[in-house]
C-alpha cells in the first residue's frame, strides 16, 4: 500500500526536483503518445527538446526564436505569479496583452509619421497603461462588489479579442493597406520598431524587460515588505489582516502589476515580432504564461527557466509538426501533460510517500 | 464489586520522532468515572484515539468485557458500545439538532422517531434540548449536549469525554456533572480527560496520570490534592505566579460604548461595551466561547475598525486606525487562533516575527526587510520565552501548540507594548508553558503595560487579573475586583446556565 505522510515543512529538495521530475514524466508519457500515433518517440522528443538548440540546419534560426518566444511568456508570467502568490487568480492576461498592444500601438500611430526617439518609450508606457486599465476592471469589481476575478478576467479576454478584431479592420487599419485588415507595420517605422538589441540574437527590448522583471520580482518577493504582504495574503489571509494588510490594496496592486506587464509584453510583440495590430495578433501567450508561472513554482528564477523551456516546446513542437508531420493537437496535448504532471508531482513537496502497510490514521 | 469493562495492556504507539504512548496499561471498571490526566503532548489524545478506533496501536492489546477488542475504525468502537465526545464539536451550524444527530448515525430512524428519542434522552439525563433548534443559534454548552445526546442514543457502555468543561459556565458544568453521575449510576463507565484538577477531584473515582507517553501514577482524586496531581503531571513542582502588588497608573485605553454588528451569520454583535484600562493593570474578561470574544479582539486589534469615538489610546481616538497604526501607538494584540491568524502556518518563525514586529522593532526600513535583524529578533523571542524549536527557519506549523503560543505571545511581549490585548493566551498549552506565559504577562504589567486578557479559563483569570468582567452575548458585565468574587457571582456575570430552571435530572 502506498501512503502519503505530511511533511513538517515543505521539502527544499523536492521544490527543485519536482519540475525536473515533471519534465521527465512528460517525456516518457509524451513519448508513449507519439509512439501510439505512429511516430518514433525518441525522434519526437529529440526534435522537440534537442533540435531547436543543436540541429546543424535549424538551430541558427530557432535559437533566437527561443528568446523571442520566451520573452513575453516570462514577462507575463512574472506578473501573474505575483498575483498567484497572493491568491489572486488573474487568468485574463491574454486580454491584458491584447489591450496593451492596441493602446500602445494606437498611441504611436496617432503620431505617425513623425520621427522621434521618444515615440517608442511613449508607446511602452501606453501599452503598460492599457494592460493595467484592462486588469483594473476585474480588480475594481472584486474590491467593490466581491466578484470572482477568475471569471471576470477570463471573460474580458473575449471582449479584448473582439475589440482587436474591430480596431484591426476599423480605426487602426492601415489607410495604405488597400483595404486589408491590420494596422501599419510598426516594425518598419523607425520610431516604433523594436529591433534586436544585438542583431540576430532575438534579444529585443521585451526580452531585456523580461530579464529585468525577473530581478525586480525577486527583490520584491524576498526583500520588500510589499512582497512579504503579498505572500502573507496568499498563505494566511486572516494573518494578513491581523498584520494590517489591506486586502483591497493587494488585489489592485497584483492585478495592476500583472496587467501592466502583460500590456508591455503585447506592445513589445506588436512593435517587433508581430509588427502590426491584426485580427490574429492574440497568440495565446497570456494563457501559456499561466503554465509557465506554475512550472516555475511561482518563483522568478523558476519562471525564467520555465519560460525558456516552454518556448523550447513551442519551437520544438513546430519543428516536429514540420519534420515529422505530427498533428498540432498532439503538441498541445504534450504541453498539457507538462502542466498535469507538474501539478501532480507537486504533492511530493508537502508529502512524503511511504510504501508498505500503514496504520489507519 | 464492579467488573472490569475495558482493560488496556501494554499499549504502545510511536510516530516518527516521538513515542506517543509507551506501554500503557490500566483498567476501567463498569460504572466508574476514570480521569485521564496529563499535560498537552503527554499522549492522552493518542490513547483515546486507540480506544475509539481512530488509531491502531503498534503493540499491546485491549479487552472489552474480557473479550479481545481491536477496533479498526470508530464504527467498530461504536458497535462495541464505546462512544466519544470530542473537545471540538463536529456540528453543522446551518442544520438543526435532529439533523446533526442523524448525520452521526449509521442508520438514522425517521425524523419524527428521532426527535422523540432525542427528547426522551434529554429529559432522562437532564440535558434540555429542542430537536428543531438550528445549531448555529445554540450556546457552546447546548452544542455539547447535542454531541452527548448523539452518543447516548447508542447506549454506550463506555463514554469518552475530551475536556468537556472547557467551554462551559460553572452552572453548566454542574448540569453536566449531574448527567455524568446519573450515567455512572446506570453502570456506564466514563473516561474523562481534563487538566482541571479541582473538577477531577469532585467528579472522578480514579485517575491515571500520563507523562511523556508513559503511565506515571494512579491515584484516587478525592484523596489527593490538586497540587499533588499537578506535580505528578509535570513531574516537578512548578512556580505559582508571583503575587500582585501594584497601584494602577494612568488610563491608557478607554473603550466607549463600543457597538458593532456581527461579522457573519453566526458571529456575535458587540453591544455597548465600555471600560477603562490603566497602566500596570490586568483586566480579565471571561465568558463562554462565542459570546463576542473574537469580535472584541478584532475591534481592538484594528482588523475590524469600529465606529469613530469608541476606542481611545492615551486620549487619542484610534477607532478607525488599522492594525499597523495601532501598533505604532503601542497598542498590540494576540488573537486566540495561533495557526492562520496569529501566525502564518507555512512561514518561518523569522517571517512570522516580521508579521507584527516589522515596524516597532525596525525590521523594515524604506520598505525593505532586514532579514538579519528579523532573525535576531525571532531568536531573541525564542531564547527569552524558551520556545522549543530547531531554529528560526522552521515553519510555524511545525511547532507544537504550546511552543507556538509562547512564540506568538512572546513576539508581542518583546515589543514592550503600552497596551496588550490577548485572547486565550494559554488555550491548549501545557501547565509549564501556561505558567511561563502568565508570568510573562504579569512581568509586563509590573513594568507598566496595561493588559487585557480574554480567556475562558476562569482559574487563569482569577490568578492573574486585578479586575474581572464577563462577556455575555456581546455585552460586557460590570467589572469587579477579583479578590471579592465568588464562583456563584462569576457564573451569573457570565449569563448563568442556559435553561437552568428546566435542568432537573429525572429520578
Amino acid at each position: 500500500m502506498i501512503r502519503l505522510e505530511k511533511r513538517p515543512q515543505p521539502s527544499k529538495t523536492w521544490t527543485v526536483a519536482t519540475p525536473i521530475l515533471a519534465v521527465v514524466l512528460t517525456m516518457i508519457f509524451g513519448g508513449i503518445m507519439f509512439g501510439l500515433i505512429g511516430t518514433s518517440p525518441v525522434e519526437a522528443i529529440r526534435t522537440i527538446f534537442w533540435d531547436p538548440l543543436f540541429h546543424p540546419q535549424f538551430a541558427n534560426f530557432s535559437r533566437p526564436q527561443l528568446l523571442v518566444k520566451a520573452g513575453p511568456l516570462i514577462l507575463i508570467a512574472i506578473g501573474l505569479s505575483i498575483g498567484f502568490r497572493a491568491g489572486i487568480w488573474n487568468i485574463g492576461a491574454e486580454g491584458q496583452y491584447i489591450m496593451g498592444a492596441i493602446v500602445g500601438a494606437a498611441a504611436g500611430l496617432a503620431l505617425y509619421p513623425m520621427e522621434s526617439a521618444l515615440i517608442l518609450p511613449l508607446m511602452i508606457v501606453a501599452g503598460a497603461l492599457g494592460g493595467w486599465a484592462w486588469a483594473m476592471i476585474p480588480g475594481l469589481l472584486k474590491v467593490k462588489f466581491g466578484t470572482n476575478e477568475i471569471l471576470v478576467s477570463l471573460m474580458l479576454v473575449y471582449v479584448a479579442e473582439n475589440i482587436l478584431a474591430s480596431v484591426s479592420s476599423g480605426v487602426l487599419r492601415n489607410p495604405e493597406g488597400m483595404g486589408f485588415p491590420g494596422s501599419r507595420n510598426l516594425a518598419q517605422w523607425s520610431s516604433s520598431q523594436n529591433l534586436d538589441l544585438i542583431p540576430g540574437t532575438g534579444m529585443h527590448l521585451g526580452v531585456l524587460s523580461a530579464f529585468i522583471a525577473v530581478i525586480l520580482a525577486y527583490v520584491l518577493l524576498t526583500r520588500h515588505i510589499q512582497g512579504f504582504n503579498i505572500r502573507l495574503s496568499g498563505q494566511a489571509p486572516r494573518a494578513a489582516k491581523f498584520a494590517g494588510v489591506a486586502p483591497a490594496r493587494i488585489i489592485l496592486f497584483c492585478l495592476g502589476m500583472a496587467g501592466a506587464l502583460a500590456g508591455m509584453a503585447g506592445l513589445f510583440e506588436v512593435t517587433g515580432p508581430a509588427g502590426q495590430v491584426s485580427i490574429d495578433f492574440g497568440s495565446g501567450y497570456g494563457f501559456t504564461a499561466i503554465i509557465v508561472a506554475f512550472l516555475g513554482r511561482l518563483h522568478p528564477v523558476g519562471i525564467l527557466l520555465a519560460g525558456l523551456l516552454m518556448a523550447l516546446t513551442y519551437i520544438g513542437g513546430e519543428l516536429a509538426q514540420l519534420m515529422l508531420g505530427v498533428p498540432g493537437a498532439s503538441i498541445q496535448l504534450f504541453q498539457g501533460m507538462l502542466l498535469f504532471f507538474l501539478l501532480g508531482v507537486d504533492v511530493l513537496t508537502n508529502y512524503r510517500v511511504r510504501f508498505g502497510a500503514g496504520e489507519v490514521a | 464489586m464492579p467488573n472490569d469493562l475495558l482493560r488496556l495492556s501494554g499499549l504502545t504507539k510511536a510516530y516518527p520522532g516521538v513515542v506517543a504512548n509507551d506501554d500503557v496499561s490500566f483498567d476501567i471498571r463498569e460504572g466508574e468515572i476514570h480521569a485521564l490526566l496529563g499535560e498537552n503532548g503527554a499522549g492522552k489524545s493518542t490513547l483515546v484515539k486507540m480506544i475509539y478506533g481512530l488509531v491502531t496501536p503498534d503493540k499491546g492489546t485491549m479487552a472489552l468485557h474480557g473479550a479481545p477488542y481491536a477496533p479498526s475504525e470508530p464504527s467498530d468502537a461504536r458497535k462495541a458500545g464505546v462512544a466519544m465526545v470530542f473537545q471540538h464539536f463536529s456540528l453543522f451550524n446551518a442544520l438543526d439538532v435532529a439533523e446533526n444527530v442523524a448525520l452521526g448515525m449509521e442508520n438514522p430512524p425517521p425524523r419524527r422517531d428521532l426527535a422523540r428519542r432525542i427528547r426522551d434522552v434529554s429529559e432522562t439525563y437532564g440535558l434540555p434540548l429542542d430537536p428543531a433548534r438550528i445549531v448555529g443559534t445554540l450556546s457552546a454548552g447546548e452544542r455539547q449536549r447535542v454531541e452527548i445526546i448523539r452518543c447516548l442514543l447508542q447506549n454506550p457502555r463506555l463514554l469518552i469525554m475530551d475536556e468537556p468543561t472547557s467551554v462551559l459556565t460553572p452552572q453548566e458544568v454542574e448540569i453536566l456533572f449531574e448527567t455524568l453521575r446519573k450515567l455512572k449510576s446506570e453502570g456506564t463507565a466514563i473516561l474523562y480527560i481534563s487538566h482541571k484538577l479541582e473538577e477531577i477531584r469532585t467528579l472522578c473515582d480514579h485517575a491515571t496520570v500520563l507523562r511523556l507517553g508513559k503511565k506515571v501514577a494512579t491515584c484516587t482524586p478525592s484523596e489527593t490534592t490538586a497540587r499533588a496531581m499537578a506535580e505528578m503531571m509535570i513531574g516537578a513542582s512548578f512556580a505559582a505566579p508571583a503575587p500582585k502588588t501594584k497601584t494602577p497608573g494612568d488610563v491608557l485605553l478607554r473603550v466607549d460604548s463600543l457597538t458593532m454588528p456581527a461579522p457573519a451569520a453566526f458571529g456575535t454583535p458587540l453591544r455597548d461595551i465600555s471600560f477603562e484600562l490603566r497602566a500596570g493593570e490586568v483586566l480579565g474578561v471571561g465568558g463562554v466561547a462565542g459570546n463576542g470574544q473574537d469580535e472584541l479582539l478584532q475591534s481592538l486589534s484594528g482588523e475590524r475598525p469600529p465606529p469613530r469615538g469608541t476606542i481611545w489610546v492615551k486620549g487619542v481616538d484610534v477607532s478607525r486606525d488599522g492594525p499597523v497604526a495601532r501598533r505604532a501607538a503601542g497598542f498590540l494584540s494576540a488573537p486566540e487562533e495561533r495557526l492562520g491568524h496569529a501566525a502564518a502556518p507555512d512561514m518561518s518563525l523569522t517571517e512570522n516575527a516580521v508579521l507584527t514586529a516589522g515596524l516597532r522593532e525596525g525590521l523594515v526600513r524604506n520598505g525593505l526587510i532586514n532579514w538579519r535583524h528579523a532573525d535576531a529578533f525571532a531568536q531573541g523571542v525564542i531564547d527569552r520565552f524558551d520556545v522549543r524549536t530547531p531554529g528560526t527557519h522552521v515553519a510555524a506549523r511545525a511547532l507544537s501548540g504550546g511552543n507556538l503560543q509562547k512564540f506568538v505571545i512572546g513576539r508581542e511581549v518583546a515589543q514592550n507594548p503600552d497596551i496588550l490585548v490577548v485572547n486565550q493566551p494559554t488555550w491548549g498549552v501545557d501547565a509549564a508553558a501556561a505558567a511561563a506565559i502568565r508570568q510573562a504577562l504579569l512581568d509586563l504589567a509590573t513594568e507598566g503595560t496595561a493588559i487585557l486578557v480574554i480567556s475562558q479559563d476562569l482559574d487563569e483569570l482569577m490568578q492573574i487579573a486585578d479586575r474581572f468582567g464577563a462577556l455575555n452575548e456581546g455585552r460586557l458585565s460590570e467589572l469587579k475586583p477579583v479578590g471579592q468574587l465568588t464562583m456563584e457571582e462569576i457564573g451569573l456575570m457570565m449569563g448563568g446556565a442556559h435553561d437552568m430552571e428546566v435542568a432537573h435530572v429525572a429520578d
